[in-house]
């Protein structure tokens, strides 16, 4: 499986639903390159299947090693251009790798990408998915979209929906190019409200409701993209209904923790269109004032480069934030962000080091509130730790889910 | 008062958070009462040389560039003109080799640019990406500018170009000369991202002036309370000496 923005969860959720039957060798979040996958297999004893989350940019490599059953290309987002290089190089590395399967390589691909969806133009051995609910499209693009041109001839794509940056029901006026028949689709998607969003899955097996324990349309998707790798295992759509609705969010993607007489929900923020779409989906859970801890790192797994916060629509929350702690290595990057999102420089605080804005930011949120902790993926590690130091969460390394074999 | 600013191809040529320069001089505008209007320019657009006090030139994705090189080809007259008419101009990354002569790919392929800039850049071997400090004497006292720069080209200046800056720490224009970004009048060309702006308020103030310059003559910015911005600067200057 891979993709920009879903892998961890993707995997997570494909887990909750075969782990059950079948011995699963996996590797943990983070650990995603050829070393990681090496290391989940040489620790598998015993395992029957081999569930991997790759890189974007290792995806081939891993590939080529592996001879996989079955491929899942979830989206292409911009992220981390210091590492990678430009969107299109790695989707350029995605088409060689699709060209260079055995016709019998089932490929997974979310249709709502155009890039992802071109990849397995004429494949036979493909299953497309995508959300099918135009009550849920967007008014306008968001800043951060990607591929709004066409992947063939470069013309603006028309939009019939968008459901979120790039991902939606789209087809070029001039050469035609579209998003292809979906095979295993959502319908009649509802959020119910910060804690769950539910929808109709319809597949090739038949349909079912779905109750996912989780929020966002980001993760209907990766739900979708779930649901048809189990389906290309051969397992029964009662399971997967079973699976997803057992699935309780990956490490730090909406992660509820009780905190006495408080609560922190951590978001985990890592580039423009997965941090777009954590921030909608927090905006959509209400309309009373919110306390957010903003934890920006600029170490190698956040990216070293932290321009791509002016890329994320933090003016979509900046008017309920009745008060900000700014954390971590660019802490200062962060606020001034904030600022000129139209924040206000007294709602704001600096406080560079993680647990003491942590500890600041639930003092802030009061007792039966909740702080929100929006975090960059090293920051993210940093307040689990701070979290888990004080008995409040089992660290994740416990978590037989999150890492190894599962 | 009243400035108007355009933003060149802002579909196309937005990769690197250029976004963030719009908002800070929007921002920094409208906390001391000016007027900005936003008058951007599209594929297909007509050129006008009286479109603008201030134009932003950013960077793109590879094919975007090919795409926008073409058209901006039509307005190269009407953007000396604005120039020469005392208009000011920011190129950043993929803007700043198109405001060269010319860009050289790998495979002998060229991407003419507008000339605004005495300069012409080169496909190199490596990319050279990590944060970077310079020192610059644009302004009436020395500063220093902090960012992120992300680049394979490799650009040269010519006589009538001088340099933003000297690299006090990260790669600069070519690697090798010390030297990052040119300057050529009221046009300023840098790979600086990060965006640029927000951490270095004085080179947005000092793109302001310039501008208003055209319609208002000399004016006098009202200072504005920069502690974050100094404080993010330093942070990033910070990260820019560690390496």
């Amino acid at each position: 499986m891979s993709a920009t923005n879903g892998k961890t969860t993707t995997c997570a959720m494909a887990a909750a639903i075969a782990g059950g039957e079948i011995r699963l060798c996996r590797n943990g979040a983070g650990a995603n390159l050829v070393s990681g996958v090496t290391a989940a297999l040489a620790a598998c004893n015993g395992a029957q299947l081999g569930l991997f989350e790759c890189d974007e940019a290792a995806l081939g490599g891993i590939a080529a090693r592996l001879d996989p059953h079955t491929i899942a290309l979830g989206n292409l987002f911009r992220d981390q251009l210091d590492r990678y290089g430009e969107l299109e190089l790695v989707a350029e590395r995605w088409r060689e790798l699709v060209a260079g399967l055995p016709p019998s390589t089932l490929v997974v691909a979310c249709a709502d990408d155009p890039v992802c969806a071109d990849l397995v133009d004429g494949r036979r051995a493909a299953l497309r998915y995508g959300i099918d609910d135009p009550a849920l499209a967007l008014e306008e693009m968001e800043h951060a979209s990607d591929s709004r041109w066409c992947v063939r001839c470069g013309t603006p794509y028309e939009y019939r929906a968008i459901w979120f940056g790039h991902l939606g029901d789209y087809r070029c006026p001039a050469c035609g190019h579209g998003r292809p028949p979906l095979q295993v689709a959502a319908q009649q998607v509802h959020p119910v409200g910060l804690d769950a969003i539910a929808f109709r899955l319809v597949t090739p097996l038949g349909t079912c409701d779905v109750r996912l324990p989780v929020p966002g349309l980001y993760n209907v998707e990766n739900a979708l993209a779930a649901a048809s790798l189990c389906l290309a295992l051969g397992i029964p759509l009662e399971q997967i209904r079973v699976g997803l609705h057992r699935f309780r969010g990956a490490f730090g993607r909406f992660q509820r923790f009780d905190l006495d007489d408080r609560s922190a929900v951590m978001l985990l923020v890592k580039n423009p269109a997965g941090a777009n779409e954590a921030l909608r989906t927090l905006a959509g859970g209400g309309d009373g004032p919110l306390v957010a801890l903003a934890a920006l790192n600029d170490r190698i797994a956040d990216g070293r480069d932290v321009s791509w916060i002016w890329d994320v629509d933090w003016e979509r929350i900046a008017p309920r934030l009745s008060r900000v702690v700014a954390t971590g290595t660019r802490a200062a990057d962060m606020a001034l962000r904030l600022r000129y999102a139209g924040v206000e420089g007294t709602v704001i605080e600096v406080v560079p080091d993680t647990t003491r804005a942590f500890d600041r930011a639930t003092e802030l949120a009061g007792p039966g509130g909740t702080a929100y902790l929006l975090a960059t993926y090293t920051a993210m590690l940093e307040l689990q730790r701070t979290v888990a130091g004080r008995g409040l969460v089992r660290p994740y390394w416990e978590d037989p889910a999150e890492a190894g074999v599962a | 008062m009243r400035l108007t600013l355009c933003q060149l191809y802002p579909e196309h040529l937005s990769i690197y958070a250029d976004r963030g320069n719009v908002l800070v001089l929007r921002r920094r505008c409208e906390w001391r009462g000016i007027e900005l209007v936003e008058r951007p320019l599209r594929l297909g657009d007509e050129p006008d040389p009286d479109a603008a006090d201030l134009y932003l030139l950013g960077g793109g994705q590879d094919r975007d560039q090919v795409l926008v090189a073409d058209d901006l080809q039509r307005h190269r007259d009407a953007l000396h003109e604005a120039v020469a008419g005392g208009a000011a101009l920011l190129a950043v990354c993929g803007g700043y080799q198109l405001a060269g002569h010319r860009y050289l790919g790998h495979r002998g392929d060229e991407i003419p640019g507008i000339g605004l800039l005495d300069l012409v850049t080169e496909a190199g071997d490596q990319r050279m990406i990590g944060n970077v400090l310079l020192e610059s004497d644009l302004d009436e006292r020395p500063r220093t500018i902090v960012g992120f720069e992300n680049h394979a080209g490799r650009t040269i200046l010519g006589g009538a170009a001088k340099p933003l800056g000297r690299v006090l720490a990260g790669h600069g224009n070519d690697g090798e000369s010390g030297f990052e970004g040119a300057v050529s009048g009221n046009v300023v060309g840098t790979y600086v991202h990060g965006p640029l702006l927000p951490k270095n308020p004085w080179l947005a103030d000092w793109l302001i002036t310039r501008a208003l310059a055209r319609r208002h003559g000399a004016v006098d910015l009202a200072p504005l309370e920069d502690s974050l911005e100094r404080r993010a600067h330093d942070s990033a200057a910070a990260a820019a000496r560690r390496g």
